[in-house]
């Protein structure tokens, strides 16, 4: 665990790094953290702080709760395939959102916008872990999720198909796939309380999740309140998944490729997993948003579709090993 | 030193009353087999004592807090779940969860655990790529760490070679003599004859014997419990007991 | 019902619906696009348009709300367009082509107009819907009109030309090979848009804005209802440029449609840049 942190950390650190220095405008690298640091005359220090220091403290965010949230899910539902994003956390929080913007919620104030997509994410974790537990296997999760993320996606399009704005039709994209351009210091404001709230729910899950390892019972036997950490964990998921979602749109794979890649490096004990996976998280997203600027720097391209084209045939792969396993 | 009380304990599942008025207690030295035929209640016995099902009467495992009761016993499922691919030696060190792990204790009573069950040339080991014996014993090895007075093991004996079947019923052994307290439930009238201190024979939800194996592997119990003849004989090495024939 | 039979029946024998000959004023003629709509309600005599769309009564899209009013109303459905039986129907180019497909198939003349990128292109579209109606001397005086106040609007040739930008929701930026764009030059601007490379526009990431320091700034209107593509013009940056320079809310109304109406956003954005003058 030390070991992938070693290697993790100075990653991530790189990555932003080349976030902060990466971008549209034509800005000499040390120009730009001149800018940031020390300010100045001029839109280049506000470009600094208002545009290139959100996005990459958004993509640290976002990238560290969805590995983290991943890494949780998959240790209570013992489920490699349990996704934020796959089985619709994400979607419902997205909907969440998509309400308290369409009703003006969000508008009259702010807080509106995390909370209803946490308020999302809360009923979609509630409905999975009642409808797919520990004990209920991977189809169960899998067509459980199915039905989660069709219900929340066809009720985002009706609210937006229903706005008198003639941009929500256009905005299911961006909530389908998720996006850190032009984000603001206030986004990051917005969502950050929440996510610690999540991350220290999370974090305490732990020794519950390595107990669990061994099955329900043998976990109970070991003196985890299963009830308490079963709240912890649709509390804490909600959380980080709800507050990154509604400033970023649902961005998916993430939770699923991070956990997957990392857990033969911590010798697949779920408690080492949770922060490894939020620091793997955060440098893929770090990743995926660097090269949607430079892959197609003049197109607005979603972090979904990166995400996506990685995360994808891992996924296919994985459900190709788990047939393996059960045959 | 009484290790578990249980009083006129009752557990009824999905209106079928599985327990009924079970009243029991187990002492430290004890090697207690819960013998029984199948549906007899044996898993739901130890269960509902752990307080993992919802009971009538009286267990005193079950009304200590979690975390005391996870140092009072520690409990072997039936069923073999490894959800991780982790190591044999990380799957042992979960036993010292309700310690907190880490200490110095810890690390003795995973080498412990690892040398009594012969696991130590597997510690490094997948244990979801073991065969099934192997991931029993690595399974079993995790619950002697967790050092309890009181270890439960359903079916701990199951699938496992005979070398390692009589290995493990002398660990127990070894444990009762230690001064801890052993309930296993297992179904080699046999093995129990021979290692157990004490056996309880179950049947409908009921207690039918308690005592030693001699006083409850009689023909009379074993043809009204299980529907069986069996061979009883003293040898040099201790009793041999086999169940012989089906009774019409 | 029984039109409806009617049109069902026709729909599936592909009968022509009573063909006009061509070189007749066409006498019942229904507009199924916003700037048709515009330019037919500007040059048809009284009694030959029979229908506007929806969009056209629309405060948010319209120009010419008002004299929308005295139309009936259709919603560019083909069904709806061919039970009024008319002999022109005046679509877009890129807007409702299913109906367009179905209506050509019944037999019923449809005409497609472009969207107008400049102001040329203006007057083409108003000499065409001129010819399609038989109106051309009402077309020609129009044209004529449009000219002339375009000429007392264009910005004099080597005055200063402040840089301004165009920034609409989701970030959205129109260049100068467009009819905004033309307009914001007519009006005597530089675009900013253009500099940064985008000469038809689209999606401009906010810190080429902000890099850019335009000495103007023109954003689009609010439409009621939130959405999350018109939060960039809340960003900070955009804020605290819309704090330093001046700018001007365009409203969609007058830059839509390639009609003489833009020459109402030429004037407000003529005006803004008389009154920065002194502060040059």
């Amino acid at each position: 665990m030390k070991k992938a942190f070693a290697v993790l950390l100075p990653l991530v650190a790189l990555l932003a790094l080349a976030s902060l220095v990466i971008g549209p405008a034509d800005i000499g690298p040390l120009a730009a953290l001149k800018a940031l640091v020390a300010g100045g005359d001029g839109p280049l220090p506000l470009v600094m702080r208002e545009i290139r220091l959100p996005r990459m403290l958004l993509a640290i965010l976002i990238g560290g709760s969805l590995g983290l949230a991943g890494a949780a899910m998959q240790g209570y539902l013992r489920n490699p395939l349990a996704e934020p994003g796959l089985i619709g956390i994400s979607g419902s929080a997205a909907l969440g959102a998509v309400i308290a913007i369409q009703t003006g919620l969000s508008a009259a104030f702010a807080l509106a916008l995390p909370l209803m997509a946490l308020a999302g994410a809360v009923g979609a974790v509630l409905l999975l872990v009642l409808l797919a537990g520990p004990r209920g296997g991977s189809l169960t999760l899998i067509l459980a999720g199915i039905a989660v993320s069709a219900m929340a996606s066809a009720l985002t399009s009706l609210v937006l198909n229903l706005s008198p704005s003639p941009y929500a039709a256009g905005e299911i994209v961006f909530w389908m796939m998720g996006s850190l351009a032009d984000r603001s210091m206030v986004h990051v404001w917005l969502a950050a309380p929440f996510m610690a709230a999540g991350a220290l729910l999370l974090a305490r899950t732990g020794r519950g999740l390595d107990a669990l390892t061994l099955g329900e019972d043998a976990a109970g036997a070991m003196g985890v309140h299963l009830t308490r950490l079963r709240l912890a964990l649709v509390l804490g998921t909600a959380c980080v998944v709800g507050a990154g979602t509604a400033v970023a749109g649902a961005i998916g794979f993430v939770g699923l490729v991070v956990p997957h890649l990392l857990r033969p490096v911590v010798g697949a004990r779920p408690s080492a997993l949770l922060w490894t996976s939020a620091a793997g998280g955060a440098a893929l997203l770090l990743a995926a948003d660097i090269a949607v600027r430079v892959v197609m720097p003049d197109r607005d391209l979603k972090l979904g579709v990166v995400t996506a084209l990685v995360g994808a045939p891992l996924f296919l792969h994985l459900i190709w090993k788990t047939r393996g396993e059960q045959a | 030193m009484t290790l578990l009380t249980l009083s006129d304990l009752s557990v009824t599942l999905r209106n079928r009353p599985v327990l009924d008025g079970i009243t029991l207690s187990v002492s430290e030295g004890e090697f207690v087999g819960l013998i029984g035929p199948n549906g007899a209640g044996k898993t739901t016995l130890m269960r509902a004592a752990l307080g993992l099902v919802p009971c009538a009467g009286h267990s005193s495992l079950a009304a200590l807090s979690p975390a005391a009761r996870a140092k009072q016993a520690a409990w072997m499922p039936q069923a073999r779940e490894i959800a991780w691919p982790v190591s044999v030696e990380t799957l042992v060190s979960l036993g010292r969860l309700p310690h907190g792990g880490g200490t110095e204790a810890d690390a003795a009573a995973i080498e412990d655990a690892l040398a009594q069950m012969q696991l130590s040339p597997l510690r490094a080991r997948t244990a979801t790529r073991l065969s099934g014996g192997e991931q029993a014993r690595a399974l079993i090895a995790r619950a002697l760490a967790q050092e309890c007075p009181l270890l439960l093991a359903d079916e701990p004996v199951a699938g496992l070679d005979p070398a390692h079947q009589i290995a493990t019923m002398q660990v127990f052994a070894r444990l009762a003599a230690e001064g801890r307290g052993v309930v296993t439930s297992l179904h080699d009238l046999g093995l129990a004859a021979r290692h157990c201190t004490r056996l309880v024979l179950l049947a409908h939800g009921r207690i039918l014997a308690d005592g030693t194996p001699a006083e409850v592997l009689t023909p009379a119990r074993m043809a009204e419990a299980f529907g069986v003849s069996i061979y009883h004989a003293e040898t040099e090495d201790g009793p041999v007991f086999l169940p012989m024939g089906v009774l019409g | 019902m029984r039109s409806a039979r009617a049109f069902l029946a026709a729909l599936c024998l592909g009968l022509p619906a009573a063909a006009q000959a061509q070189d007749a004023a066409p006498r019942r003629v229904v507009s199924i696009n916003l700037c048709t709509d515009q330019l037919a309600m500007m040059l048809a005599a009284p009694g030959q348009l029979r229908s506007v769309s929806m969009l056209a009564v629309d405060p948010r899209s319209s120009a010419m709300v008002d004299e929308a009013q005295a139309y009936d109303i259709n919603h560019a459905l083909a069904e709806e367009v061919w039970l009024m039986q008319p002999d022109l129907v005046l679509a877009g180019q890129y807007s409702s082509l299913a109906a367009v497909a179905m209506l050509r198939r019944l037999g019923v003349r449809v005409a497609q107009i472009a969207p107008a990128n400049s102001l040329e292109e203006v007057r083409d579209h108003i000499a065409e819907v001129g010819t399609l109606l038989h109106r051309e001397a009402e077309a020609e005086a129009l044209t004529a009109q449009f000219d002339a106040d375009l000429a007392a609007l264009r910005a004099p040739a080597g005055g200063p030309h402040p840089r301004a930008a165009l920034y609409y929701a989701n970030g959205y930026t129109t260049g100068d090979q467009t009819l905004a764009g033309q307009i914001l030059a007519a009006a005597g601007f530089a675009n900013v848009a253009a500099e940064a490379g985008f000469p038809y526009g689209g999606p401009m990431p906010l810190e080429l804005l902000a890099m850019a320091e335009p000495d103007a700034l023109i954003t689009s209107r609010a439409y009621p209802g939130g959405s999350r593509s018109e939060e960039i013009l809340e960003h900070p940056v955009v804020e605290r440029l819309r704090d330093a320079v001046p700018g001007a809310i365009m409203s969609d109304a007058d830059w839509i449609c390639g009609t003489p109406k833009v020459l109402g956003a030429m004037k407000k954005l003529t005006e803004m840049r008389e009154r920065m003058r002194p502060a040059q």
